[in-house]
């Protein structure tokens, strides 16, 4: 009883982490039909930078204020460079240049900072938070991976729902010819969705770097669950998102609870191959009406 | 047209110029398998046993790229697993190998469906939506499998792997000779049957799906079901791939199929022409001495042992991004299209016609990538895709 309690706690605190890197996924893919291959190869270039900020002897919350910026800069930087000019071509194109770009950025931070793995400090103690006398696996750290990853959902909700850029990001990825008849900077639009994806995905790389063997390929398994998680959630909406991160988060805390690790992304595989039979527009979509 | 009729023997460019293929597709594509089979024997017979050796990579390579060829250029799906499906092939044949006695040609027919079942298991969920499932999910297959090996370590060989036995070649031919024509011949019949399928009724409808679902689905073409064969056919070439890298380095095990193998075998397609067939052979080359290259590059640079580690990876990345940035038709695009200016310039101004008429009109498959809604950079693709509600 205790293992499946456990099992399942440490399932809600991956599955926010998914979560927050299938919104990375839901931001670039609802505006540009992409799905970018190399956001959690960003996220991973950006956590190495705040660790050798660490290293250099910064404070915590400036370095991880810091990979958060510069994952800001980074996101505007690949839309504009390298996505920007394969607008308009089939949408193949652009996910090919982000395969190159995961393989590039892993192989710039092998060369970096080395092939193995380090430890990533956590933000709060790691160890189980007591309630009388038991101990549950769900430290002060798994409260801030919560905490955060809910902020941050909800505000992109409050983004989309009540402000007036929500509603240009909203009309650029619904209709951008005419959002930009009604006088909307598409293409800034889409450089800010690129921007703002890639800070959720360096939240998602810094709160599971602590957990996780810290090498140049640790978002390799959470850009696959954080892909399932989108998948799941039906890779448009924030909401869908956070349940397909927490359906995603304790299906793979299951399967490697009671199966073993190495089962988790097959685990993975199974839960989307189900989804995609059962409902392929994903838990939260409506009905789609396509025009010829 | 009447021009071109009257014109006398005098008039007309040289044979050498006129020179080509058969038109039927089938005597085409076997006349150029049996030349290329013929040079074959003769470069096998001038190379060492090291460089048949890398002779053999170079033709199993061009087959599990020849199948992605086909699934990327032709149908415009996207796989991220086919080093996960060689590793299919590869363990399915020495599992054959460790525990029958079965002929070479059946342990290989059963790597090659072992993969397409895999295919066609990913495959099917992949096509209940338009977009990159697909690619989503055949990555979760190179992430996942090679940890499926190691968990049932007592069937798969764990870390040391399976051990495979080399074909015995008959008289006094040298075994790693025998080896190489065997790989060889399975590029071949590999390319010669995927070529006859793009000019048939298959692949008019992978192109027909990859241009426009919808369209194609008023045609009477059954969508799922196109996509679905076309993934499992370029499994089945995988499959044969891995079955001959299992054989050929004599061991299989999990660290030959990293992910970095299906993002290489990626970028090699990319590099040698998304759709074009003739352009794997460029591709393999690279992906075969990509590493030495690198190692030479990086030991010339004295960029040292932590970039010269990673420098064939970047490489293959950058690969990736400037050939879909600048020529999306790869290598043999570049080719197709600098032969078909030299032609231009050959026949002089007045045969530029002729040639015109000579020249079998361009292939809609070889280059699409790319050339698919090319006009003002700002304008969407009025595809399926872009149609979707807000939610």
């Amino acid at each position: 009883m205790s293992l499946f309690v456990n099992v399942t706690l440490n399932g809600v605190a991956n599955g926010m982490v998914f979560a927050a890197m299938a919104l990375a996924l839901v931001f670039i893919f609802r505006a540009t039909s992409i799905v970018n291959f190399a956001q959690g190869a960003m996220a991973m270039f950006t956590t190495f930078i705040a660790f050798s900020l660490l290293d250099r002897g910064l404070g915590y919350w400036e370095a991880f204020a810091a990979a958060l910026a510069i994952g800001l800069v980074l996101g505007a930087v690949v839309e504009r460079i390298l996505i920007r000019p394969l607008r308009g071509k089939p949408e193949i194109n652009p996910v090919i240049v982000t395969i190159g770009l995961l393989i590039v950025l892993e192989g710039m931070a092998g060369s970096i900072w080395g092939n193995s793995a380090r430890g990533f400090p956590p933000a709060f103690s790691q160890t189980g938070l007591k309630f009388g006398h038991t101990k549950v696996a769900f430290s002060h750290f798994d409260v801030f991976i919560l905490g955060s990853v809910l902020a941050i959902m909800v505000a992109t909700m409050a983004l989309f729902r009540w402000t007036n850029l929500g509603l240009r990001m909203r009309a650029s990825a619904f209709a951008p010819e005419v959002a930009r008849l009604l006088g909307v900077r598409v293409g800034r639009i889409l450089t800010l969705g690129w921007a703002l994806a890639a800070v959720a995905g360096s939240l998602a790389g810094l709160l599971v770097a602590p957990t996780s063997s810290f090498s140049p390929y640790y978002m390799d398994l959470n850009l696959v669950f954080g892909f399932t998680a989108a998948v799941i959630g039906g890779l448009e909406s924030p909401a869908g998102a956070l349940v397909g991160g927490l359906i995603t988060g304790l299906c793979v805390s299951y399967v490697g609870g009671y199966l073993g690790s190495s089962l988790q992304p097959l685990g993975a595989l199974a839960l989307l191959m189900v989804a995609l039979m059962a409902r392929p527009q994903g838990i939260f979509a409506r009905p789609e009406a396509r025009r010829v | 047209m009447s021009e071109t009729a009257s014109e006398t023997a005098a008039q007309r460019p040289a044979w050498w110029l006129r020179a080509r293929f058969p038109e039927q597709p089938m005597l085409r594509h076997l006349s150029f398998v049996v030349l290329a089979g013929v040079g074959f024997y003769l470069l096998t017979s001038a190379l060492s046993q090291y460089d048949n050796f890398r002779l053999g990579e170079i033709a199993l390579y061009v087959t599990a790229l020849a199948g992605l060829s086909v699934l990327t250029g032709a149908n415009g799906q996207l796989s991220l697993g086919h080093g996960a499906l060689m590793a299919v092939g590869a363990y399915t044949t020495a599992l054959l190998m460790n525990h029958s006695h079965l002929n070479l040609v059946v342990e290989i027919l059963a790597a090659i469906g072992a993969s397409a079942v895999m295919g066609i298991v990913v495959g099917i969920p992949a096509t209940r939506l338009k977009g990159p499932y697909l690619a989503g999910m055949t990555l979760i297959l190179a992430v996942g499998l090679p940890l499926l090996a190691d968990k049932y370590s007592s069937v798969f060989g764990g870390d040391q792997g399976l051990t495979t036995t080399q074909p015995s070649a008959p008289g006094s031919i040298n075994p790693q000779e025998w080896l190489t024509w065997i790989e060889i011949a399975g590029a071949l019949v590999t390319m010669l049957l995927l070529a006859n399928l793009l000019r048939s009724r298959f692949g008019r409808a992978f192109r027909a799906v990859r241009d426009d679902e919808i369209a194609a689905s008023l045609s009477g073409i059954h969508v799922a079901r196109t996509k679905v064969i076309a993934f499992a056919v370029s499994a089945g070439c995988a499959g044969l791939a891995g079955a001959f890298l299992g054989i050929s380095t004599g061991v299989v095990n999990t660290g030959e199929f990293p992910l970095s193998l299906s993002i290489g075998i990626l970028a090699g397609m990319v590099l040698g022409g998304a759709g074009s067939l003739m352009g794997m052979w460029w591709g393999a080359v690279a992906l075969v001495y990509l590493p030495d290259w690198a190692t030479s590059i990086s030991k010339s640079f004295n960029l040292g042992n932590g970039v010269s580690a990673y420098l064939a990876t970047i490489i293959y990345g950058l690969v990736l991004i400037v050939v879909m940035m600048l020529a999306p038709s790869g290598i043999q695009g570049g080719l197709r299209l600098g032969a078909t200016k030299l032609r231009t310039l050959l026949s002089g101004s007045g045969g530029a016609n002729v040639t015109a008429q000579f020249q079998k009109p361009e292939e809609p498959v070889m280059a699409t990538i790319g050339s698919r809604g090319t006009a003002g950079g700002d304008k969407r693709e009025p595809g399926p895709g872009s149609e979707r509600t807000d939610s």
